[in-house]
């Protein structure tokens, strides 16, 4: 469904700065909607998205590329954060590395 | 590629088990700002840590926005004083003017505390060393983030007891000239044994002089990732126990190994070690008094505390050195009781006593940390702490440290308070049999043979 509206385009080797975006809190309409419209707007691509029910909530995770981000970082987290507080739930974007990191060897 | 549990327990880590990376330390060399002069070694000194750090404190929270992990201090350690200060330094009230050149140096960058105010006297003291050692009442108190620390002794030297004696005086000076806050001028002090060159927790960080010009190095936490991770090996037998704390250990490290690396790259300062140590915050449920009473004490303080402590600091190093290519400092299991709210219930109940922690610092990574303890202890009762304490890591071959806050005006059973990560304490008794005639001996504890083990 997902794939129709935001192609999931993979990358073979060409540069990619990974990025995870987290969904945390009560399932409602149109998140993904949201939050994929605000990195379309941004030239953010969307790599990935799965999401789960833990503990009762909505958890839902993405992961992007967002090497042609026409918007530095941080300010996405900041933007990203913000949605999040507009919808009702709480979203982070952290870079990568910070999973790989912890969970591969 | 990642999985949506993997990412939700990192992040579980770090929101509700407050997973955080407690220090990345910049240290930096002092030795060429040594001049005959001591107001143009100050003005050497805070332009050199002013250049090199000016983006340590920016640095630091543009990691922490892009990995979503807290990053609690951004700190700066410097060449012990006492041999950058030898040559224009003609008495104390010359090394109080470089605390102050180190303290404004440090507010100007932005880093919440700088250390390495700070004298190597393992054998014998030098003029200038026992000079900035006296000049540490003054010098502390009319600095604000100044951290200080001794070097009493090691396993190769001995244990310098002219030094022991003087600083159980200097100690109760400090806090005389501090009273008004609870003693706190004691809580930037700390004397050690065996001390370490590369650590970058406070208030005995100092950067060795065998280290380079500049250092990144990092103090990693994660008490609390640790006690939940235990919830899981409740009942379970020691096998199971132990690698659930490996796995953790291994993971909190990995995450330190992350940030000293992107530190060290954005600042194109080169990384130097990782401090694998779990030390814990007065926050509830960031805990090491936690941790030991998950693995089955009922409080911390209770026979078999020892034990539980020396596998569960064991454990943590197992597990964080395959995490980290570069492991150093302290790398262990904290126990400062003031910032460990289990501890501070402890002690205040009265299951945890002087001796026990005396016993528990014999198989962790410190030693006795963070304890306040009546106003009217005698300073040759302070040295006998500290000699007691010195001859642990002499004789163990590890490091020991004494901080204790002999708080003014104050008895047992009453609180401390040192405000923000330094907590909160319980008045601790202490024996006060007199041991006057013992250190005020003079000259130095030998070292002990390195044959004969037993």
């Amino acid at each position: 469904m997902f794939e129709s509206l935001f192609p999931i385009i993979r990358h073979s080797g060409s540069f990619m700065n990974k990025a995870i975006i987290t969904v945390v809190g009560q399932d409602t309409v149109g998140i993904i909607a949201r939050v994929c419209t605000y990195l379309s707007q941004h030239n953010v691509n969307v790599l990935d998205i799965s999401q789960t029910i833990i503990d009762g909530f909505f958890n839902m995770m993405m992961i992007v590329d967002y090497a042609n981000a026409d918007k530095d970082f941080s300010a996405m987290v900041g933007n990203l954060e913000d949605l999040g507080d507009d919808i009702g739930v709480r979203i982070r974007c952290q870079r990568e590395e910070i999973f790989t990191k912890m969970h591969r060897i | 590629m990642l999985n949506i549990m993997e990412v939700h327990e990192t992040n579980q880590m770090i929101e509700q088990e407050k997973l955080d990376v407690r220090t990345i330390t910049m240290g930096i060399s002092l030795l060429d700002c040594a001049s005959a002069n001591v107001d143009e070694t100050c003005e050497n000194i805070y332009r050199k840590i002013t250049t090199y750090a000016r983006d340590l404190v920016a640095t630091g929270k543009a990691i922490e926005q892009d990995y979503g992990i807290p990053i609690v201090n951004k700190r700066i350690t410097v060449t012990p004083i006492s041999l950058v200060g030898a040559s224009s330094c003609k008495s104390s009230e010359d090394f109080v003017k470089i605390a102050h050149a180190l303290d404004r140096a440090a507010k100007e960058v932005g880093v919440d505390l700088i250390g390495g105010y700070s004298a190597l006297v393992s054998k014998a003291m030098t003029p200038a060393e026992e000079m900035l050692i006296r000049s540490l009442p003054q010098a502390l108190s009319e600095t604000d983030i100044v951290c200080s620390s001794v070097n009493v002794g090691s396993t190769k030297t001995g244990i310098d007891m002219n030094a022991v004696a003087l600083l159980g005086h200097i100690i109760k000076d400090i806090a005389a000239r501090t009273a008004d806050n609870d003693s706190y001028g004691c809580v930037k002090f700390v004397a050690f044994c065996n001390v370490p060159d590369d650590n970058p927790f406070m208030a005995g960080g100092f950067h060795g002089v065998t280290e380079g010009d500049a250092v990144i190095n990092v103090g990693v936490s994660g008490p609390g990732v640790v006690s939940r991770a235990l919830d899981a090996a409740k009942g379970k037998d020691f096998e199971f126990l132990c690698e659930t704390i490996k796995r953790t250990a291994f993971k909190i490290t990995r995450v330190g190994q992350l940030v000293a690396q992107e530190a060290s790259r954005r600042l194109g300062v080169p990384f130097g070690i990782i401090d694998l140590s779990l030390a814990p915050t007065p926050a509830v449920g960031d805990s090491v008094g936690e941790v030991l009473e998950k693995i089955g004490l009922e409080q911390v303080g209770a026979p078999g505390t020892t034990a539980a402590l020396a596998m569960l600091n064991d454990q943590v190093k197992k597990g964080g050195i395959m995490a980290s290519s570069y492991v150093g400092g302290l790398s262990g299991a904290f126990i400062p009781v003031s910032e460990d709210k289990n501890m501070i219930d402890a002690a205040a109940s009265g299951c945890l006593t002087m001796e026990k922690l005396e016993a528990m610092t014999c198989v962790c990574s410190v030693g006795l940390d963070m304890i306040a303890i009546p106003g009217d202890t005698s300073a040759a009762t302070i040295s006998g702490l500290i000699a007691d304490e010195a001859a642990i890591g002499m004789v163990n071959q590890k490091t020991t440290a004494v901080r204790v806050i002999p708080v003014v005006g104050k008895g047992v059973g009453e609180m401390a308070n040192f405000g923000g990560l330094m907590g909160y304490a319980p008045i601790m008794p202490v024996n006060n049999t007199s041991c006057e005639a013992f250190v005020n001996r003079g000259g130095r504890i030998p070292a002990p043979i390195h044959s004969f083990k037993n």
